[in-house]
């Protein structure tokens, strides 16, 4: 092992290198001021010390230039880190549209991932090299964080709402996957490993029979429990519409009967199923019943994949 | 010779010291109070640093680890950091500073020392009843509805605790407003009192919101109201905005006044004054001020919308520069100085050093994509301990050297004092260094269990606190000896400009016999009478 291994992470992803730029840049900073300030101090120390009691240093009061001199500099140091570091947020932020979406859900203390041929695993996510992955992310219980440090990636997991992370993995092997948000006893067991495989070794993986839930996609999965809880008899267009129309709804804007209007995206479909009451869609009558406590997590994000498949938008561009 | 009267001496019942309003002797009863949550969350620490140094449990269950990690944080944070520079140091020294006999509400003093001691028993009671297992921050939902332990016990000793908090913060202000001595102009005032008036500013602001928080969660809790648990329809996010609302600022609840600390150090063992006296006077008001705004930081992957995250980054970046405003403005202080590296001395260079490197790592937290990466790693861990045990903490016990003479009236051994400083310096950069290594290589806080690969640099870490803890240990030792064997403190013993130095050690209950006039600015060091005792006989008889 190379001694900087010991000392950096390894770069796993298309991020790991821009985010290591930066960070080794304010390391330069650092240790710039640490040595002039730890200079400074020893050179003063050294050429003023107390020589006799009867020292009566002369008066000094300030200086406004130099004042200026040493709030200015820092302010142009710390600008350039902002954007710096804002400019590669902004692309952590968004995942791109292609990116290949991996359903997963965080309990006390265990992960579950399910891609996108239905496959799932527990603790474990394998993942496709150079291929763009965007993890869907909701929490059965507390919050918790699911932290790649190879890829240099990091979102909470949030109870009630879904949250999300990408990566694009540059380098084939195996990488620690952590929670980093405290979620209780075993916190330090919640973690698991990341495999990435080459593209074509993963589209045989996902593809195999061996998961436990490997007989529908989410889609499928979504669109059984959505004629299995009756949804259909109100959203169907055929059935006379007690409910709005799904198809073609998501992404574009809805508008409620108090005025008010919202982009629809996986967190509002969500909170339709669990509350409907909370925003009722122009021109409707409250009279959608909660489907709290009838269906798990996993199954929501499968409803809402299925509702989003509507649209013919397999991946979504909203972000949480 | 007959012994003088004064502070310390002019009663000995255990009552005299309970019912005391005297603001020096209120002000050594939070000293042992402290003290001794300060022990408490020490042992805390060294216990669970043990634990790490294998990457498997070996003495302790993560049940166990992860109260021993709540009861260090809660202790040291809530029932010390926050309380310690303001509560001992500045109760003894602000009214004394001010040219006046007390604060102007001594029985609210001593109230506060009821009221913060009654927090400090409930805290210590949830800890006794079976400990706390939520990590000091409190994260809903898992404190509101998921954690089995004194939850609401231990949130209810820092409400209470909140509370002493506010009450000597109002003291404060009242006092710096209406009851300096003549002459004793705003620009006048030492730059303890300035880092002492920011503080309680940001004390009276922001504590009833943690109390407010704190009530919240204790509601939803026993009342199963949905305020953050989404199972309720709360919002668990909700909840780290009102807790950050107050911690951010917190974090200069406890640096301010070590900043105040370090500025009357270094202004006497370099016999100047600060350099750039307003400017640093100002940036503790600007840090005040911007301190309330950058809480978000804390929050990048919470789920926060980016652009919130992009105003508080570039907030986060700015609050940076007053604080290094000051510290340029220490170290051109010393050019030009007469300069002793006296025991308080060294913890003031220490702090400096120390603080210096737990600010510019802030700056790699306020950077978001370095964030996303360090967040809740033991970067962060790195980070905050060289801010509060690097800064604060030395802050704390250089003041504590610096005022031990006017205090106790006693002088501790010098030798011994610059030897656990320096071991202090050591053995602090031991066990926190290797931190910020282990923290971007990816290890994650709060974790019992972790990779072997991480094993080399916790070994370092435990040892390190080793010899941090030996180097505590040293220096309450001698400290105690010297209220017994301690040679006895001339006035003046450092030869010092400020009021404090211009009464004998220790003072006489009501400060000073005649109330002073201030003629000069703070730190007038090319003045003659600072370098003078005065005769203990002259104020004593008065």
């Amino acid at each position: 092992m190379k001694w900087s291994e010991s000392l950096f992470p390894e770069q796993a992803s298309s991020f790991a290198a821009n985010v290591d730029a930066l960070y080794f840049f304010l390391i330069g900073v650092s240790m710039f001021f640490t040595i002039l300030i730890g200079a400074l101090i020893i050179v003063f120390v050294l050429r003023f010390r107390r020589r006799s009691d009867s020292e009566r240093p002369e008066e000094i009061h300030g200086h406004t230039g130099l004042e200026i001199f040493w709030t200015a500099v820092p302010l142009v140091l710390v600008m350039i880190m902002f954007f710096w570091g804002a400019a590669i947020f902004y692309k952590q932020f968004r995942p791109p549209a292609d990116a290949m979406e991996i359903l997963v859900t965080g309990k006390q203390w265990m992960w579950k991932m399910q891609h996108p041929t239905g496959k799932s695993e527990i603790n474990d996510l394998h993942i496709p090299l150079g291929r763009p992955v965007r993890l869907t992310m909701t929490s059965e219980d507390v919050i918790h964080s699911m932290y790649i440090p190879a890829f240099r990636a990091k979102a909470d997991v949030v109870p009630g709402k879904y949250t999300s992370v990408w990566f694009k993995p540059t380098k084939p092997g195996r990488f620690h996957l952590f929670c980093t948000e405290y979620c209780g006893a075993e916190h330090s067991l919640m973690k698991g490993w990341v495999y990435v495989l080459p593209a074509e070794e993963y589209d045989l993986w996902a593809a195999g029979e061996d998961g436990d839930m490997a007989e529908m996609t989410p889609v499928e999965a979504g669109e059984r429990l959505f004629n299995n809880l009756g949804c259909a008899v109100c959203h169907n267009p055929a059935s006379g519409a007690l409910g709005p129309y799904l198809s073609g709804r998501f992404g574009t804007n809805i508008r409620f009967n108090d005025g008010t209007t919202v982009v629809v995206d996986e967190d509002y479909i969500r909170e339709s199923i669990l509350y409907p009451m909370a925003k009722v869609v122009e021109g409707y009558q409250p009279i959608m019943p909660t489907y709290q406590g009838q269906v798990n997590e996993l199954q929501l994000m499968h409803l809402v994949a299925y509702i989003r498949s509507l649209s013919g938008d397999q991946t979504a561009s909203v972000t949480p | 010779m007959s012994t003088r009267i004064h502070y310390l001496n002019v009663q000995h019942t255990v009552g005299s010291w309970l019912f005391s309003l005297d603001h020096k002797r209120i002000g050594l009863m939070y000293l042992v109070t402290m003290m001794l949550f300060f022990g408490l969350g020490g042992a805390a620490a060294m216990m669970f640093r043990i634990e790490l140094m294998t990457p498997d449990p070996t003495y302790i269950t993560s049940e166990t680890y992860n109260r021993l990690f709540t009861m260090h944080g809660i202790t040291m944070i809530f029932f010390f950091l926050i309380p310690s520079i303001p509560a001992v140091l500045g109760n003894f020294l602000l009214p004394i500073m001010l040219g006046t006999r007390d604060l102007a509400f001594p029985k609210l003093n001593l109230a506060s020392w009821y009221v913060f001691t009654a927090g400090g028993l409930l805290g210590l009671g949830a800890i006794i009843f079976g400990g706390v297992e939520t990590g000091w921050t409190f994260y809903t939902p898992y404190s509101s509805t998921y954690a089995n332990s004194n939850v609401i016990l231990a949130a209810l000793g820092i409400f209470v605790a909140g509370f002493a908090s506010i009450m000597t913060a109002i003291n404060f202000i009242v006092t710096i407003h209406k009851m300096r001595a003549p002459g004793l102009t705003w620009f006048r005032l030492p730059l303890f009192v300035w880092a002492h008036y920011a503080t309680s500013i940001i004390i009276v602001l922001g504590t009833p919101v943690i109390a407010i928080t704190i009530l919240l969660v204790a509601i939803e809790r026993i009342f199963q109201v949905g305020i953050f648990d989404p199972a309720l329809g709360g919002d668990p996010v909700l909840f780290q905005h009102l807790f950050w609302f107050y911690s951010h600022p917190a974090v200069y609840i406890m640096i301010l006044p070590g900043m105040g600390v370090i500025s009357e150090i270094i202004a006497c063992f370099s016999r100047k004054r600060i350099f750039g006296y307003n400017v640093v006077a100002m940036s503790s008001l600007a840090i005040a001020i911007l301190g309330f705004f950058v809480w978000g930081h804390h929050m990048f992957v919470s789920s926060q919308s980016m652009y919130a995250g992009m105003i508080f980054s570039i907030l986060s970046f700015l609050v940076a520069i007053p604080s290094a405003i000051k510290v340029f403005n220490w170290v051109a202080t010393l050019y030009g100085g007469s300069i002793k590296l006296d025991t308080p001395m060294l913890y003031a260079l220490g702090f400096i050093g120390l603080f210096t490197i737990g600010g510019l790592t802030g700056l790699f937290l306020a950077s978001m994509a370095i964030n996303v990466h360090v967040h809740d790693t033991y970067f962060v861990v790195a980070h905050f301990h060289y801010v509060m045990v690097g800064g604060m903490v030395m802050a704390f016990f250089g003041g504590v050297h610096f005022w031990w003479p006017k205090m106790t009236g006693r002088m501790f051994n010098e030798t011994l004092g610059r030897i656990t400083a320096v071991l202090i310096f050591l053995g602090f950069n031991f066990t926190f260094f290797p931190q910020f290594i282990v923290g971007y290589l990816g290890m994650p806080r709060r974790y019992h269990v972790y990779p072997e690969e991480f094993q080399w640099l916790h070994i370092l870490s435990t040892q390190g606190a080793g010899i941090l803890g030996l180097g505590y240990l040293l220096m309450f030792g001698y400290l105690i000896v010297s209220l017994v064997m301690g040679k006895k403190a001339s006035s003046n013993p450092w030869k010092a400009a400020g009021l404090e130095w211009r009464i004998p050690s220790p003072p006489v209950t009501e400060n000073f016999v005649e109330l002073p006039v201030v003629e000069h600015e703070a730190y007038a060091y090319t003045e003659p009478d600072v370098y003078e005792d005065v005769p203990a006989e002259e104020s004593s008889n008065g």
